[in-house]
This record gives structure tokens, sequence and C-alpha cells, in this order.
């Protein structure tokens, strides 16, 4: 019994290694997380907005290729990310929404007056409900839902210009052309 | 050519450290003392020969060798020098080559200061050295070799990141390594009493300076780092658990939990196995922390380019190291015979649950951190992880270790007395309750929480400050006496309260960031802004030419109450190379207190952004770090770790004062 105990530590480190063996597989690439809601119409939502605004539910969207991002005024890589979303929205007119997600309302509106504004609108998601529900793995986190209300894009990480330019704005527009 | 001998001098330095993995070993176990000396002398020619290419790599970045590809995709000809040197370490092959100078420093430095060790340990550390040095040389001319040459070599480089180029950051890594890899001396040593199957007081005494050498610079390290964070990233964040910080933190906890335990062993003789399982993890977590930075497994804003190859040959590294090392407790450390018993009341009862806190603590970050990649590998739901989680879970861990390490000293071995040790804290508890209602009325009752941190950080204070002058008998006897106390007394205690001191300063600029204020606004040159107090006046802004960048730079007079207190030059830069703009921040600090002020966007209009924060006591963050790494050196230098501690070991020990 007594001798189980010494042999837990180098146990566990093997799980532990069988865990960063999976990781290191080949062709999986962090950024791009496979969602289990590619293609599948994404969970329903309604938030409300930052003060006074008018919020964001799932409803709302419809109609239009939109993409939504995920951020939080606690997250650094989201400050990194913020001037290519707000190239996204004022130079390619793309339709940008944002989650705050498990943010304070006051603490996201700072944000946002700090390094400027890229969304058309906001919902809070204060208590990371529509997070859970969307399977969001950290902020910041891209998705782009089509007309009819389908997930069609995630990605996990702040975007890159390349991301941007290969990854997004392609599908952005191959979906709205069709 | 210069390049091609630093290549050279680095496969030779694989090839002896190969030896050395092998013979002193062998030696130790067949007694030969030649093979065994053997350790020493190529211990030392890896360190030459390391230092040599290492000399050679930097060579190369200082005449700006762009036939190199690793200094052609991170300098530039135009770069200031400091920048050229430090942007050796700022991407992932330089950093390797940092790492494994590092190692074979310290590898030297046992072969130098080991003269008091027994030759069979001294050999079996220097081959356990040995091994890891083979296989990060091998990960280094294998997958990542900085001394690769371009053709044609480019006109000039790509440049490093802008954001990378500030004094702070040029000399956080090194600072970091020191740590990261100094803790491979006390793996080294864990293993080597495996091997030996022995493990005693002594050997405490050997690990504990090494240990407390490398804690110290992770300690720096990591607050140089967290400082670097704080002052350029525009709006004054100093710590945001992202991976890679949680990767030199883990280490650290679980270090400051090991030169802790040592102290168990060096006195009482007791924790042995333990102890050696806390050497072993805290290395192999900064051999984890490392694979997670370079194997993109994880997503963070620090990560170094990403490569499979690399990511698979650490994992090997990994199951070698550590997976080799944990078999070897499994299979010797039950045998380890354990010494002194102690009851629950006692100065080991104390260090045990400071030891199991910061392990769980360390556990909890372990998983924030790795959660993401765990539910990823199953396919489960994707829970995320953040700010919130850490806060609330790692913090209140936290509470009962600063609780814990005010009384602890005062415990006594073997069996303490927690009510008396309480009594003769009367005073610190006095004091604490004094500064919490003196808080609360201050701040009218403010959040309650950072209050009460704020009382915590008196508590382990003033705790630490009674338990000194008790020693001393500071105003009981005459000064004289407390002086002549003062001095007799180790240097080690002296480092323990200053240590314990500086962590409760750190506590209170960490409880105090919640009674920041800040403003945004646009200001227009002649424009004002207030906050907390202070008036700050737009006096104009002026384009300045940089050596690499042009910068935008604003000229602001801070007034208090009509009079001057300073006047404040933020700037904005932008290097049209990377095309990125940079923001260089004012701080104007009183020691309680920051004012901090950076610039945002023009509005076109000849408006400016102006970002104002007031932060209480955030500079005491720092300063706490500092305190705590300088207790770790003032307790370095205590004498015995020096003068023939083998010797005295073994020598009766006498009447000495408790610590």
């Amino acid at each position: 019994m007594k001798r189980a105990l010494y042999l837990l530590p180098v146990a566990l480190f093997l799980v532990l290694a069988g865990y960063f063996a999976v990781a290191l597989r080949p062709g999986r690439d962090p950024s791009l997380l496979p969602s289990a809601l590619i293609d599948k119409p994404a969970p329903d939502f309604a938030l409300a907005g930052l003060d006074g605004t008018p919020g964001l539910s799932l409803a709302s969207l419809k109609g239009q290729v939109a993409v939504v991002n995920f951020f939080a005024s606690w997250c650094v890589p989201c400050r990194a990310e913020e001037p290519l979303l707000l190239r996204l929205a004022e130079q390619e007119h793309v339709p940008l929404y944002g989650i705050a997600y498990k943010d304070k309302p006051a603490d996201a509106q700072r944000y946002l007056a700090q390094l400027g504004d890229p969304y058309r609108r906001i919902g809070v998601d204060e208590s990371g409900r529509t997070g859970i529900d969307f399977g969001v793995y950290g902020v910041p986190e891209t998705y782009i839902i089509d007309q009819a209300g389908h997930i069609r894009f995630r990605y996990v990480g702040p975007l890159t210009a390349e991301t941007l330019e290969r990854e997004l704005l392609p599908r952005v527009k191959a979906l709205g052309a069709s | 050519m210069i390049v091609e001998l630093g290549h050279f001098a680095l496969i030779l330095a694989l090839l002896l450290a190969m030896v050395q993995a092998s013979v002193p070993l062998l030696g130790a176990a067949r007694r030969k003392a030649g093979w065994m000396t053997l350790g020493q002398s190529t211990a030392v020619a890896q360190f030459v020969l390391v230092s040599l290419a290492f000399a050679a790599l930097i060579n190369a970045y200082v005449t700006s060798d762009f036939s190199v590809a690793n200094v052609a995709e991170n300098s530039h000809s135009t770069k200031p020098l400091l920048y050229k040197i430090t942007g050796v370490w700022g991407n992932h092959e330089g950093s390797m080559m940092l790492w494994v100078f590092i190692l074979s420093l310290f590898g030297a430095a046992v072969a130098w200061f080991g003269d008091n060790l027994p030759p069979t340990l001294r050999a079996r550390v220097l081959a356990v050295q040995g091994m890891i040095g083979t296989g990060f040389l091998l990960f280094i001319l294998l997958t990542s070799d900085p001394f690769h040459r371009l053709v044609p070599a480019p006109l000039d480089g790509r440049g490093l990141n802008p954001v990378l180029q500030d004094p702070g950051l040029a000399f956080h890594p090194p600072f970091l390594y020191l740590g990261y890899v100094g803790f491979s001396v006390a793996f080294s040593f864990a293993v080597a009493a495996l091997i030996e199957g022995r493990v005693d007081a002594a050997w405490a005494r050997w690990v504990r300076p090494w240990t407390l050498a490398a804690w110290c610079a992770l300690t720096v390290g990591i607050a140089m780092g967290s400082w670097w964070a704080y002052y350029t990233l525009g709006w004054g964040g100093w710590w945001f658990w992202d991976p890679v910080e949680n990767a030199s933190f883990m280490p650290w906890l679980v270090g400051t939990a090991l030169l802790h335990s040592a102290i168990v062993v060096e006195k009482r003789d007791a924790l042995k196995s333990w102890t050696i399982l806390l050497a072993i993890v805290t290395f192999s977590l900064s051999l984890v922390g490392t694979f997670l930075v370079r194997s993109g497994v994880l997503t963070s804003v620090h990560a170094f380019a990403v490569d499979p190859a690399r990511g698979t040959f650490i994992l090997l590294l990994l199951l070698v190291a550590i997976g080799g090392s944990l078999a070897l407790y499994a299979a010797r450390a039950p045998r380890l015979k354990s010494g002194g018993i102690f009851a629950p009341i006692s100065r080991e009862g104390a260090l045990v649950l400071n030891n199991l806190l910061l392990c769980t603590g360390c556990a909890t970050v372990f998983l924030g951190t790795l959660y993401p990649l765990f539910s990823d590998a199953v396919g489960g739901p994707k829970l995320s992880v953040g700010f919130p989680f850490f806060n609330r879970t790692f913090v209140p861990l936290m509470v009962p270790v600063l609780i814990a390490v005010a009384i602890g000293p005062l415990l006594a071995w073997k069996r303490g007395d927690l009510a008396a040790a309480l009594q003769r804290l009367w005073l610190a508890l006095a004091g604490t309750v004094a500064a919490v209602l003196i808080g609360f009325y201050v701040t009218g009752g403010g959040p309650v929480l950072a209050v009460l941190g704020l009382g915590l950080a008196a508590w382990v204070l003033l705790a630490a400050a009674v338990e000194w002058a008790e020693r001393i008998r500071l105003l009981r006897a005459p000064w004289r006496e407390s002086w002549r106390r003062a001095r007799s007394l180790p240097r080690a205690a002296h480092g323990m309260t200053l240590a314990h001191m500086g962590l409760a300063i750190t506590v209170a600029g960490i409880a105090a960031s919640a009674w920041q204020q800040e403003r945004i606004e646009v200001v227009a040159p002649g424009g004002t802004l207030a906050i907390a107090g202070y008036v700050l006046h737009l006096d104009g802004m002026t384009k300045l030419p940089g050596a690499d960048f042009t910068a935008d730079r604003a000229s602001i007079t801070v007034t208090r109450g009509g009079e001057t207190v300073t006047v404040m030059h933020p700037e904005k830069r932008f290097f049209p190379l990377q095309q990125m703009a940079t923001a260089m921040t004012a701080i104007h600090t009183n020691l309680l207190a920051d004012l901090y002020v950076a610039l945002g966007d023009s509005d076109g209009k000849g408006g400016w952004t102006v970002r104002a924060y007031w932060k209480p006591l955030v500079p005491w963050i720092w300063i706490g770090a500092v305190a705590m790494a300088a207790g770790g050196l003032v307790s370095l230098s205590d004498r015995r770790w020096r003068i023939g501690v083998a010797a005295r070991a073994r020598a009766p020990r006498g009447a000495r004062p408790a610590e």
C-alpha cells in the first residue's frame, strides 16, 4: 500500500505525458479548434447590453453573415487583437458583434472606451453561460455565424493580420456571396 | 568562420556532456576516483565550450551578420547595441542557447564549489547535470540550430519585435532562466541522493544554498516580467495568469515549498522523501513550462514560434527526465529512513502546512493552465478558465499561508505551543486589528476583501518584526545587548525576517490595487485632466525621431494644490519597419502611490486620448519581491553554507540558537 503511494507521482506524470502527446498530434493547431458546433445552429442566447444600449440575441443576428467576438477586459490577448477588429469593422465593413465574457459591464465599458469600440452591438455574458454554450475555450474567440444562424467558423486566441486575411475574411465573403 | 567555430564548440560540448553523464556515474558505482573526478573537468570544459558558442552567436548579432538565419530573422542593423545583444535571447533558438549556457554555468559551479561534497555524491550530481546538458544540447543541435546559414544572405534583418526592445525585458529572461535552470542543481542532488540511497542533514545543507540562489533569481525574474508588463502595456495591469506567466510561477511556488521543507531535513532529519520529491517536481515544472511555451500546445501572447517537431523532442526529454527520476523515486524512496517525529503543532507542522498549501496552490494554477488542453484531448466540454478561476481558487488558498507564515517561526521544533505563540504575537494581532479598523474608516468601509488583505499584510509584517525583536530582545534588554544578539544571530534568521516582510509588502501592494482610480479623456494641448487630487496639464506635443522609430511625445505638468509636482513625458512610438506602435508610459511615484500616464490615439483634431491612473501602493508589489530576494541573498551569505559544512555537520552541534 505504502509502496503504491510512491508510485503515484510517476503514474500521474505518465497520464500527463499522454495528454501532452495527444496535444501534439500532427495537424492540431491550437487556434483552429474544431468546434462540435460547426455547421450546426448556434446556441440561442439573448444578452443584455452595456449600460442602456440594446443587447444582443441570436435572433437579431439572423439574415446576415455576422462575426461574433468573445472578449473580456481582463484578457491581454484581446487587447492585442483590438486594432485588427477595428480594421475589420471600419475598413472591411464586416458586421462585428461583441460578447463581453465573464466581465463586469463597467469594466467592459472602460475597456472599450480605452481601445475603441469596433462592435455594432454588444451583449454582456457576465455569468459565462453563453460562453459555455458556445464551448468558449478562452478569450478572445471569434465565430462566423451565417444568415440562417449556423456557426460556420471558429477561431481561438487573438486574430493576427494573417489569419484575418487568409481565414476569416475569405469565409465571410464567400458566405455573404452565397 | 566564427559562427562555424561556435557551432563546432557546441557539438564538442555535447560530446563532453555525454562523457560527463556516464563516466562519473560508473566511477561512483565502482569507486574509481579518476573516473569520478572526470566529472569536474568535463563540467568546466563544457562551460568553456558553451560560453564560446554563446559568444559566437552574440558576436554574429553585434556585427549584424545576416548570413546567419537566426540573426536575420531577429535583428536589424539599425538597432541599438544593447538590443542587438539582448535580442539574442528574444527568440527560441537564442533563448535555448542562454538556457544551456546557464546550465553549464551551474554545472561548473558545482565542480568549483563542491569541494566539501563526498566524492561519490559530487560525481553523481555532475553526472545528472551532464544528462540534462546532453538532452538540451541535442535539442538545440537537432531541432533549433541557431548557427544555420542563409545563402544568399539578406541585406538587412527583420528586426526585433518593438515590444521586446526594452531594458526591463532585456534582463528578464536571464534572471528567469537562472531560476529555472538553477533548480536543476536541486534536481541533480535529489537524483544523486536516490542513486546513493542516503539523505541526511548534510545533504540538505548542500542543497539549500543552490535552491536558495535559484529561488532568488526566479523571484527577481518574475517580478521583472510583471513590472515590465505594468509599465509597457499601458493600462497598469501587472499579472494576467497567462500560461507563460504561470509556467514561471509554478516552479516558484513549489520551489518555495522546497526551500522550507529542506529546513526540516536539515534541522530535524524528517520529511526526507517528501523533500526529494519536491526537488524533482520543482525542476520538472521548469521543464514542463519550457514544453508549454515552445511546443505550441497552448495559445499565449508570449509564446515562441511553434514547431511540432520541437514539441515532440521536448516531450521525449520530459519522459526521460521526469519519468525517469520519478520512477527512480518510486523504487528508492521507500527505503529512505525517516528521522525525527513531531507533533502537528510544531515548527515542522507549520512547515508541512506551508508545503501542502503551496503545493495545492501550484496544483490549482497547473489545472487552470492546462485545463483547456485536458478537456480538448478527451473531446469534452470546453470550459474556459481565466482571471476569474484563478482569483477564486488560488487567492483563498494563500490566505491560510499568510496566517501561518506569521505563527510558524514562533513555534518550537518537535512540539510547539500555539497558545504561547499567539500570546507572543498579541502586539501583531493588535496592530492588525488596528490596521483593519483604520482601513475601514479611511476607505469608508471600502471593498471588504481588500481591507482584509491589507490586514493580512499587516499581520505578516508585524509578526515577522515581533519574532525578530524577540530574538534580539529588543527593548527588553539594553541596546548594547540587543545589538550583540542581532550580530550573533545567524544571517539565515535575518534573511527569513526580511523575506517574510517582503511577502507582506507585496501582499499589501496587491490588496491596495482595489482603490486605484482612472480617468480617460481626450485632452487638447492646453487642456487639463484631474485625478486623485492631481491636475494634469497637457502643455504640448512634440514629434521626436528615435533610433528605429518616431515618437509623439507629450509634455504634461502635474500640479497638486496649485504647486507643480513633476513634468511627465508619455510617448507613443511608431516603428516603421514592423508597422507597429507602442506606448511609452510615464510613471511618477512617491513610493506610496504611482501616477501613471499613457498616451492613446490622436483624435485628428489636435486632441489626444490621455489615460491617467492613480495606483496606491502598487510599487510595493515589486519592492516586496526585491525584499524577498534580498532576504534569500542574506540567508545565502550565512557562513554555515560555506565553511567546513561537512565537518561541522558531523561534529557535535553544541548550543546553537534555535531557528
